[in-house]
């Protein structure tokens, strides 16, 4: 009966587990260009924001959040040791859906509640319009 | 200090007049749970079973033990729910022409609140867990999930939810809100009682629990599958349960979140969802359907597992398309977070935005569509066995379709504005929640019982509980159909019009039939324990199945299998029987396995003193219990006695014994 071999030892494979699941290295020199990075990527919004480097108060938070962007992919890659292959692409696939979910979310309340401030919430602002009295159930 | 302010102290807004002693029906209740608690109890005692109890089931790290708790604390909450659904069933039943019916208002809103809450919560939700929890290891080869007592853990917090919510039956009251409990109703001026408060802290105490065991699942399918099985050759029921972990680690921290949001609103006076100061209580609504809406899914989606894993069982046959249905089940996923609006089409977002959510709406009807068309063609030309499981799947069929297409036809906004809040929605979701998961869950419970204790269930009272079930559904809901295209509104307490009794009438013998059903499902559980003898399954594999749950024993031995199985095809347990793949006899190791521990329950508990302190102002005890808890959490991992080897000749013994009674049943 024991001719056909189904199993193999799942206990050896697991025991002698190396570091082979793609992580990238972490090396000191990986870790000091982050944290090089990541002071860079502080210090210049510190500097835009106390010199008042951009005078208009919109402009100036679009790039601070740009360069906050920035800062969250760097600590990513250098402190987290995410990369496309790490643990057989599931990190990659992980952040995708994450970003795709965080994308849906914040876009999606932001459109649907601005039309129902617009809609609904008339009063708060100016008189109804014609297209806002239409939207009216 | 004096008595009153130290009273105040420890026991906040908890006094003796929360119990509700002038309440008959609350007074009797209580009384037969007592009872019936009381006489639990003392069996357990009599028969010597609480060290039984405690270090075989309560903490146990065993993922087969903690999904049958999940199971039996689900099958409890069911009565629980289904008892209240029967009274709002009776009370609108004879509401009419000046009769107020049984139940006063205050007490009837509590009871279709807990009813929703629960049956969602603390019925679907720990039903479908435990099966994953139960199932999935085994069937991708697996010895346990990836973190055992972190399964533990979450499966006592569901507990400590279930009890907050049950403990509200009897000292103070549940929400009387409905069971999203929109604000501004639910906000501390509209609801400064203690119900919407039992809400909240139930679902945050259940909410870590089901989280963590999203992640628990997520890290198993991911990480320990058997050598040799892809992604694309893992079963259909371990797919669709990943989908769904995935949707619970997305979605719920979502409802977390918000939920958190409303409490700052009832404990610290933030303007949240308030009407005035800037609140805006359509974000709330906006934010808790964007749970909502994924939540639906993570119930049906891993039933659509169990009925394609029956289907192609009880029709012999290989799953009809199965990248088909791993397309269609990924796709679902991402697209059940594109719908959500469609919950408030009429709260006025406009044309724009309420037909994008319409198309999405009815786009998403599509992959669901397209596994029904799977499942058909899976039992065309199959030799079909109208086994319990199969019954149940044919029943889903027919009636999950109608619910379906009652869906798109509220996915239309403008047939939205006339259906909305109307009975019809009562209907239709029924239609969809009982005709899909709870057909499925019973499909599954029948199919895996015999793996799970040994024996199969009762077929002749399985059959009982089936029709009963089937029909009373549709007894129960088609009127409310009617009532709805009449334009009934949900959540009424009495009606004027005498004309609409009828229907009312005719629904609440409906639920009598269900009823019928649930108490069949009893009996065939009493039944099947008295004959199991004759029911017992000593192969392992009573249905000739394909996966490997069927491998090996029934129930399995607690290390699952002796040596990890090597696959080479998608149906692997049936590939191996057509191979005439024999069980590897010689050769044992020493197993290594987790070794259980009290540190979940304790945790638990707890969290449930810290949520019963937070609701009723007893900040003292709410700090305390707090403190404990993170002191327990962390003395957790000084515990380092985690784990223990099954010893070689243990396993070559047990294997022994399997063999001989396999060779003796040939």
């Amino acid at each position: 009966m024991s001719a056909h071999i189904e199993s193999h030892d799942h206990h050896d494979a697991h025991d002698h587990h190396e570091h082979d699941d793609g992580h990238a290295p972490s090396t000191l020199k990986g870790y000091m260009m982050g944290f090089f990075l990541a002071v860079v990527l502080t210090a210049i919004p510190f500097w835009l924001v106390m010199d008042k480097v951009i005078p208009n108060s919109q402009t100036l938070a679009v790039v601070i959040l740009t360069f906050a962007a920035i800062q969250i992919v760097v600590h990513m890659v250098y402190f987290l040791h995410m990369n496309t292959k790490a643990e057989g692409g599931w990190s990659m696939l992980a952040l995708i859906f994450t970003l795709v979910m965080v994308v849906i979310t914040l876009s999606g309340s932001i459109w649907v509640m601005y039309h129902m401030n617009s809609n609904m919430m008339p009063g708060m602002s100016h008189e109804m319009t014609e297209q806002q009295a239409k939207n009216l159930p | 200090m004096n008595m009153p302010d130290l009273a105040k102290l420890i026991f906040g807004r908890l006094t003796l007049e929360a119990i509700p002693y002038h309440e008959p029906i609350l007074i009797g209740t209580f009384i037969a749970v007592a009872i019936g608690g009381i006489a639990l109890l003392a069996l357990i005692t009599k028969h010597k079973l609480w060290g039984y109890l405690w270090s075989e089931w309560f903490t146990s790290i065993d993922h087969k033990k903690i999904g049958i708790m999940y199971m039996v604390l689900g099958i409890v909450m069911l009565l629980r729910g289904f008892s209240d659904a029967i009274m709002m069933r009776a009370q609108q039943a004879i509401a009419f022409n000046g009769n107020p019916g049984f139940l006063p208002p205050h007490h009837y809103d509590q009871i279709f609140t807990a009813h929703g809450v629960i049956m969602i919560f603390f019925v679907a939700m720990p039903l479908v867990t435990g099966l994953m929890n139960y199932v999935v290891p085994l069937q991708i080869g697996a010895r346990d999930v990836a973190f055992p007592f972190l399964n533990n853990f979450s499966f006592w917090m569901t507990v400590a939810g279930a009890m907050l919510v049950m403990a509200s039956l009897f000292v103070g009251e549940f929400a009387r809100t409905g069971w999203l409990a929109y604000p501004p109703l639910s906000g501390l001026a509209q609801s400064p009682d203690v119900g919407v408060d039992y809400y909240i802290w139930s679902l945050q105490v259940a909410g870590v629990g089901t989280t963590l065991s999203g992640i628990n699942l997520i890290a198993t399918i991911v990480k320990m599958r058997a050598p040799g099985m892809s992604m694309m050759k893992m079963p259909i029921f371990t797919w669709t349960s990943l989908c769904t972990n995935v949707l619970i680690v997305a979605a719920f921290p979502v409802l977390t979140a918000v939920l958190v949001l409303l409490s700052l609103d009832r404990y610290v006076g933030t303007n949240f969802f308030t009407n005035d100061f800037g609140g805006n209580a359509m974000m709330y609504v906006n934010l808790i359907w964007i749970w909502g809406h994924p939540e639906v899914y993570i119930l049906v989606l891993p039933v659509f597992g169990v009925f394609s894993e029956v289907t192609s069982t009880f029709s012999r046959k290989r799953l009809f398309g199965y990248a088909s249905m791993v397309y269609a089940t990924v796709v679902i996923t991402v697209l059940s977070y594109l719908v959500w609006l469609h919950h408030f089409f009429t709260m006025g977002s406009g044309a724009s935005v309420n037909s994008f959510f319409g198309i999405t709406t009815m786009i998403i009807s599509i992959p669901t569509g397209a596994k029904i068309f799977n499942w058909l063609f899976t039992m065309y030309r199959g030799r079909i066995k109208f086994d319990v499981p199969m019954l149940w799947t044919v029943g889903f069929m027919v009636t999950f379709v109608i619910g379906g297409m009652t869906g798109v036809m509220l996915a239309v906004p403008p047939a939205d504005f006339l259906l909305h809040n109307s009975l019809f929605l009562i209907a239709h979701f029924h239609n969809v929640i009982i005709g899909g998961v709870i057909f499925g869950l019973f499909a599954g419970i029948n199919y895996w019982f015999p793996k799970a204790f040994g024996y199969r269930l009762d077929p002749f009272w399985g059959k009982v509980s089936f029709w009963f079930w089937l029909v009373g559904f549709w007894v129960a809901f088609m009127p409310l159909y009617v009532l709805g295209f009449m334009g009934v509104t949900r959540r009424m307490n009495h009606f004027e019009d005498p004309s609409l009794q009828i229907w009312f009438q005719i629904a609440a013998f409906g639920a009598f039939l269900i009823a019928l059903g649930i108490g069949a499902f009893l009996v065939q559980l009493w039944v099947s324990y008295k004959r199991r003898d004759e029911l017992r399954d000593v192969t392992g594999d009573p249905w000739h199945g394909r996966t490997l749950e069927w491998s090996t024993s029934s129930p399995p031995p607690e290390y699952n299998f002796a040596f990890t199985p090597v696959i080479h095809d998608m149906d692997a347990w049936w590939d191996m029987k057509e191979r005439n793949a024999g069980r590897r006899l010689e050769g044992y190791l020493p197993i290594h396995m987790p070794k259980n521990t009290g540190a979940g329950i304790i945790l638990a508990g707890l969290a449930f003193v810290f949520g019963f302190a937070m609701i009723w102002h007893m900040f003292l005890v709410a700090g305390l219990a707090f403190v404990a808890l993170i002191v327990t959490a962390i003395g957790h991992t000084f515990n380092y006695k985690r784990d223990y080897h099954i010893p070689a000749d243990v396993v070559a013994r047990t294997e022994a014994a399997r063999t001989e009674e396999l060779a003796a049943h040939v």
